[in-house]
């Protein structure tokens, strides 16, 4: 059945969208208006300039509410998700000792030019983030985190060498898609090396989603929001799964 | 006015027992030297360019001399020695060494004195024009008035530098006091410091001694519209530290981030290689008049705001006592710390605002530089930019000297045009909301702001008396900075140091300890 749905403003189905935006224009009325129609030539029906900032430079900014009449049918959209359920680390530990028995290695780094460590150090870390301990608290884990700037070659290395079940990659900078480039170049080398099918390779970071990483030839992908209860699940599940073959 | 009452005794112990940390690194500074270092001297004796492949020319001195197993004497006397030989100038010197065409080793010593002289002379040149600019720096700010506190401190990274002039002049126009162009993102790791400018990078573009020349030219211009003087930063971090302060040094950068530690613990370099470029570049700083800035914001984006307090006290006692050593005045010590308190916890303002008066009181001359929430930041923008709202609160109401301003779109991107617009609207506002508020307030003697900050500086001083029973080394090597293991002879760089021969001479650093008073 079709699902017909409309940005919400205040009444069903009304359209209004919130906008934000900056152009190169002079900070008047000339820019107000071209301002405005721009947004008329986005598709919006009604476009209103609320708010007019001048930036230098010969920049302004402009804060706006358009109305759409474009629609969605949300009966007809589909998203892969990571689809395995979250279990918390007792449960994890639980389970892995149930049906693996024995502990999971990962491996994990911050690849390439890469030098921020939140993501990885989020997941990876005894102390984890926001109260959901990192997987070097699990029993069930042996958790390798090979800090930031690795190149692909060191982590694949590190991977064979420690018989690794898993490869973590986190990604924080996307600055020009960079994150897509380093996620692809490890892949490849990966199947190059014959390494790819031997172990889960997953990645994270603030610009990941599942579908994206999927699309690289990763096993799982995790955004924003995921915590190592999120990860240490699929992994978990998904090997036991694959052992069961 | 705010003001804590903290256990005093706390205090002098805390100070102490850094002191005695620190000073186990007296012999390492005095009789050991770093391939950075000698590139450093070579830049100040006026060596520059690259080759055709991109090969800084330091670097190639500094290759052939090691090679040679001369380098133990430091590339001063070697490349002076060249200078008496061949009567060219240090960089037609260091040219003919690019060319294959001449090797530094291969020319007899001469005379010592005659070396001697020579070098004398060509630092003097040099001194002079650090000076100089120090000089400049400080009319800029007679002319225009001093800078506002906190000062407002924003970031622009798009990678490329004609790119970063245009957002600086715009963020400077709209109320930036200070300018940080941030570098691409492995630059911490490369062991030369890249030639010319540029206009690729990931995260930002390299720090370059030309990019630092075309945004202080553009700053210049920017001051003398507005009559404000417009400070310029950047990072003497990583496996370059002295190069990069050098290159400051020379082009007029007004602050430098330059932490002790920052590169042991956060970028996996070797702990000798850290501490001895620490050392150097510290001292180039304290000469030409720029104000350092520490990186304890690090720990916490780490470990948790709470419990990890007292490493943020820890390394800003430490970080002040190695800068000491390198003749650094308290009002040029931008010790640093950060809103980076879990939003969902009752009371987490009260903390942060134990915590800042903390580091205030604990360093009242030095520009303290604060920085934003991050760890919490979402893609929820509105939220995101109410945290800032209450980390400016926090920093006009306790005084901080620098405030780095949280971006909304912080986890999202670097900065757009917009999001800083709007960064400095949201500091403005608050600043001048508060800025005399807490003159009306005090604290109650036994309140949790004041139970608090003195529970910080406790755990802080038990902290540094431990580490200094231990030593720093063997400390870090167990895990005890920032959860992280940092074992005395891992990490990158160790290669690059080196002892000392009885003949080693750095004209710089002789001539800049004496006027420092070191």
């Amino acid at each position: 059945m079709k699902q017909i749905v409309r940005p919400y403003g205040d009444t069903l189905n009304d359209g209004k969208v919130q906008l934000s935006f900056a152009l190169p224009v002079t900070s008047d009325a000339q820019g107000k208006e071209a301002a405005r129609v721009l947004m008329l030539s986005m598709g919006f029906e009604e476009a209103e300039i609320t708010c007019m900032r001048d930036l230098g430079e010969g920049f302004t900014h402009f804060i706006a509410y358009g109305v759409t009449t474009a629609h969605v049918d949300t009966s007809r959209i589909r998203v892969k998700v990571v689809e395995t359920p979250v279990m918390d680390l007792e449960t994890t530990d639980a389970y892995i000792e149930e049906h693996l028995g024995r502990k999971i290695t990962v491996v994990g780094a911050c690849i390439e030019s890469d030098a921020h460590t939140v993501g990885i150090d989020a997941i990876m870390n005894m102390k984890g983030y926001n109260h959901r301990f990192g997987l070097e608290r699990y029993h069930g884990f042996n958790a390798i985190n090979m800090g930031a700037q690795v190149p692909s070659e060191e982590l694949l290395a590190r991977a064979r060498a420690e018989h690794a079940d898993v490869i973590l990659v986190s990604q924080v900078v996307t600055q020009k898609n960079i994150h897509i480039q380093n996620l692809t170049r490890l892949i490849e080398l990966a199947e190059a090396e014959n390494l790819r099918d031997k172990m889960l390779f997953i990645c994270g970071g603030p610009r990941l989603t599942h579908e994206l990483a999927l699309e690289l030839g990763y096993d799982a992908g995790f955004g924003p929001g995921s915590y190592a209860t999120d990860v240490a699940s699929f992994i978990a599940i998904t090997l036991a799964a694959r052992q069961g073959k | 006015m705010l003001k804590l009452d903290l256990d005093t005794s706390l205090v002098t112990r805390s100070r102490a027992a850094a002191q005695k940390i620190t000073s186990d690194f007296d012999q390492l500074f005095a009789s050991y030297s770093s391939v950075t270092i000698e590139r450093t001297v070579l830049r100040l004796m006026g060596v520059d360019g690259a080759t055709a492949d991109g090969k800084p020319l330091p670097n190639l001195i500094v290759e052939q001399l090691q090679s040679s197993g001369a380098l133990n004497r430091g590339a001063a006397i070697w490349l002076a020695n060249a200078m008496l030989h061949t009567s060219l100038s240090a960089q037609a010197v260091a040219e003919e060494v690019a060319a294959g065409e001449l090797d530094l080793t291969s020319l007899p010593l001469a005379e010592a004195a005659k070396v001697y002289r020579v070098l004398s002379e060509i630092s003097d040149q040099m001194l002079a024009h650090i000076t100089k600019q120090r000089q400049q720096r400080e009319q800029y700010f007679k002319q225009y008035g001093s800078r506002n506190q906190p000062a407002i401190y924003v970031i622009v990274a798009t990678g490329n530098i004609y790119e970063d002039v245009t957002q600086a002049r715009a963020a400077a126009h709209e109320g930036a006091d200070i300018i940080a162009v941030i570098r691409s993102t492995a630059q911490s790791l490369l062991d030369y410091v890249p030639y010319g400018a540029t206009t690729v990078g990931f995260g930002g573009t390299y720090a370059t001694q030309e990019n630092f020349r075309i945004m202080r030219q553009a700053l210049d211009e920017v001051s003398q519209q507005l009559g404000r003087y417009i400070g310029l930063t950047n990072y003497a971090s990583g496996l370059c530290m002295p190069e990069i302060a050098a290159m400051g040094a020379i082009e007029r950068l007004d602050l430098m981030l330059n932490d002790a530690m920052y590169g042991i613990l956060f970028r996996d370099i070797n702990p000798k290689r850290t501490l001895l470029d620490q050392y150097f570049s510290r001292m180039i700083n304290a000469y030409a008049g720029i104000e350092i800035q520490t990186g304890e914001d690090n720990y916490l984006t780490t470990s948790d705001a709470i419990d990890k307090a007292y490493t943020v006290t820890a390394s800003q006692l430490l970080n002040e006592s190695f800068a000491l050593k390198s003749g650094l005045k308290p009002q040029k010590m931008g010790l640093g710390h950060a809103y980076e308190i879990n939003p969902d916890i009752e009371d987490s303002f009260s903390y942060e605002v134990a915590h800042a008066l903390l580091t205030r009181e604990l360093f009242p001359e030095a520009p303290i530089k604060y920085m934003p929430p991050t760890k919490f930041a979402s893609g929820n923008i509105f939220k995101t930019h109410l945290m800032d709202a209450m980390f400016n609160f926090a920093g006009q109401l306790t005084g901080q000297g620098v405030q780095l301003l949280g971006m909304m779109t912080e986890a999202i991107h670097t900065p757009h045009l917009v999001d800083r617009s709007l960064a400095i609207e949201n500091a403005q506002y608050i600043f001048k909301a508060v800025k005399n508020f807490s003159a009306s307030l005090m604290l109650s003697p036994d309140s949790f702001i004041n139970r608090r900050a003195n529970t910080v500086l406790k755990e802080a001083t038990e902290f540094l008396e431990r580490v200094a029973q231990e030593g720093l080394l063997s400390a870090m090597a167990a895990g005890e900075f920032a959860e992280i293991k940092r074992p005395e002879n891992g990490g990158k760089g160790l290669d690059g140091v080196f002892e000392r021969d009885s003949e080693y001479y750095n004209p710089f650093m002789d001539k800049m300890k004496k006027e420092l008073g070191l």
